[in-house]
């Protein structure tokens, strides 16, 4: 598997009965390679990851995993995948070492190479000197390893995590997605799915997914690339009014408040220019103005926008 | 002028915390009035703890705390009609519809008759629930109920707001649109106390504090505490990856440095002499640059360096 892509998806549909979850995605992943499936509850992430993981049959279209096609050879694609999900099924009243053995039989790791095994997990996951804590006692990011290091047991080629870092300190998640680098260096596959954009940054490829559509597939910096116009950062002593008066600026594109600080789209510096000016004319006074790389989360708002929009014309009615 | 949030030394220590740190340990505020502040820290910093005391719902073991003036031990029922609290967990009733939960939370704060159906019509356009409100609440999406939640925390007009993580779970359309309301209230003149575990969060904030173990290690407005870190970012996206990360591990000048998707984050002294050197040693390589440059430090690298800092220390 070091040619190719570890998973292959094509037209990929989920409908439960009337309601359509998951509706013709189409996405790859080559081999080694992080890719992020961004959205909302309820976009349709967690259909798609279980239709791959072989556990939830399509309706229509076609995937294959590590070469494995998920309606003929589910059985296969279970026991060739690693799969963390947040609720990870980690026994509490079981040990650190306990549940790593116990994984490890559960998979069928060899019993001759399985104490080797663990011996490099615990030291990958940092657990050396805590494979007797009970698995209740450990924090938040210890549990995380742990179950990272229990979904690996068996050397998945492809690895699904499910939010593997929501409520994670910065500092642990850095450790976690170190892990997950240093496995796809090995050439392990990984998907990720998230509704954090900072858990997105990590990945190399984003699919955005919004009411069971792929709305945008593509490395996070062409994304970002791709939005129209350029995107001033504003800090001023008057927010609000700075807010309306750009709004109603020729050229201006779009403004927005986050919080104290004003986002503007202008379409190219000129105009950003020109709004410099007519808010200082109108009493306000600009303490930062800086064109800044728009984040994944400007990217999804923009794209969900257009495909509304999209909608709208289109004559569907949505809520 | 008076302080709007003020908390001298408070602390928290729960009943099964006799022995190590204190869920909040000596937390300083000083708030002053129309500021945005943001609390910011991991799971278990002590975030609902500090608010849950701000809201008098819960009583510090030692220290003490005023919101616009008042004591929230002493003068508790006296404050509280002076702060608006948003809770982490849906607090609404399920079978109301919006406007009966409105109403419910109107008569709570004890909100005159003759004001409520002006205040209640208001909040429902600033929460852009008017064309919802004979919707039962269960029936909401999740972003529309945090819009509700925010919505019933403001009925009686409070000066102070306190927000418990509003953000968490929330997908990303309704969270830009919950900090827009953030904004709205905040140009209306109310101080905002919102606690948060996202970094990028933090940048929206007049004022940030980094909550972390118990202990407010540090707080300044997010371009002071940039500005203080002890080393400048320089970005690279280049291929081969693995022959780019061994250049830079070994580059010098090079402190320290972590991947962020394709492109490497380095923290360094001189980015120019930096990006000078791995210039050049990436073409001797033969690696195809997409990216390198000089990049602004975040909220998330002034959280890593100040709870390494701590860590280190331990």
């Amino acid at each position: 598997m070091s040619h190719g892509n570890a998973v292959q998806v094509d037209q990929l549909t989920k409908k439960f009965g009337g309601f359509t979850a998951v509706h013709q995605v189409s996405f790859a992943i080559p081999t080694g390679e992080i890719f992020g499936l961004l959205g909302p509850n309820g976009a349709g992430k967690t259909t798609t990851i279980r239709m791959l993981c072989g556990i939830l049959l399509p309706t229509s279209g076609r995937a294959t995993v590590l070469s494995l096609d998920v309606t003929r050879q589910p059985e296969a694609i279970k026991q060739s995948i690693g799969y963390m999900s947040q609720k990870f099924a980690l026994y509490n009243d079981l040990t650190v070492i306990e549940n790593l053995d116990f994984y490890a039989r559960m998979y069928q790791v060899p019993a001759k190479s399985r104490s080797a095994r663990l011996d490099e997990l615990l030291e990958m996951a940092g657990l050396v000197g805590h494979e007797k804590d009970k698995t209740a006692n450990l924090s938040g990011a210890w549990r995380q390893r742990l179950a990272l290091a229990c979904a690996i047991v068996h050397r998945p080629p492809m690895l699904f995590l499910d939010e593997p870092t929501a409520g994670v300190d910065p500092i642990s998640r850095r450790e976690f997605w170190n892990m997950i680098y240093a496995l796809a260096g090995q050439g392990v596959s990984v998907l990720a799915t998230t509704h954090y954009m900072d858990e997105a940054e990590q990945c190399n490829i984003i699919g955005m997914m919004h009411d069971g559509r792929l709305i945008a597939l593509d490395d996070p910096d062409t994304l970002k690339a791709g939005l129209a116009g350029d995107l001033l950062e504003i800090e001023c002593d008057a927010p609000g009014r700075a807010e309306a008066l750009a709004a109603e600026f020729p050229g201006v594109m779009e403004a927005a408040l986050h919080g104290v600080l004003l986002h503007v789209n202008v379409p190219d510096a000129q105009v950003g220019l020109s709004l410099e000016t007519a808010l200082t004319r109108a009493g306000i006074v600009i303490r930062r103005i800086e064109q800044v790389l728009p984040s994944l989360e400007d990217v999804f708002v923009a794209m969900v926008e257009t495909q509304d929009r999209a909608r709208v014309r289109a004559g569907i009615a949505k809520e | 002028m008076a302080l709007a949030i003020e908390a001298h030394q408070l602390t928290k220590r729960y009943r099964n915390q006799k022995a190590g740190r204190p869920a909040l340990d000596r937390l300083d505020l000083s708030i002053p009035p129309g500021q945005l502040y943001g609390l910011v820290g991991p799971d278990g910093a002590g975030k609902t703890t500090a608010i849950r005391i701000l809201t008098s719902a819960l009583l510090p073991t030692s220290g003490g705390a005023r919101i616009a003036g008042l004591d929230i031990v002493r003068q508790a029922e006296k404050a509280r009609p002076h702060i608006g609290y948003m809770p982490q967990a849906f607090s609404l009733y399920p079978d109301l519809s919006v406007i009966e939960n409105l109403n419910f939370f109107a008569d709570i704060y004890k909100v005159p008759m003759a004001r409520r159906t002006g205040r209640i019509a208001e909040l429902l356009e600033f929460s852009r629930l008017t064309d919802f409100q004979s919707r039962r609440s269960e029936h909401l999406s999740g972003g529309m109920r945090k819009k509700l939640a925010l919505a019933c925390a403001l009925i009686h007009e409070p000066q102070v707001l306190l927000l418990d993580e509003p953000t968490t779970g929330v997908d990303p359309v309704s969270r830009r649109e919950l900090w827009r309301l953030l904004s709205e209230v905040v140009q209306r003149g109310v101080t905002v106390l919102v606690s948060t575990p996202y970094m990028d969060e933090a940048e929206r904030c007049n004022t940030v504090g980094i909550l972390y173990e118990g202990q407010l290690l540090t707080s300044g407005s997010p371009a002071a505490l940039e500005a203080q870190l002890p080393f400048q970012v320089v970005e690279v996206k280049a291929r081969p990856r693995g022959q780019t990360r061994d250049i830079v591990s070994s580059a010098q000048g090079v402190l320290g440095w972590r991947p962020v998707g394709d492109r490497l984050r380095l923290a360094v002294t001189d980015p120019q002499q930096v990006q000078t050197r791995l210039a050049s040693e990436l073409e001797q390589a033969g690696a195809n640059v997409s990216i390198l440059r000089q990049a602004k430090p975040t909220m998330e690298d002034v959280f890593v360096h100040i709870a390494e800092e701590r860590r280190g220390k331990e």
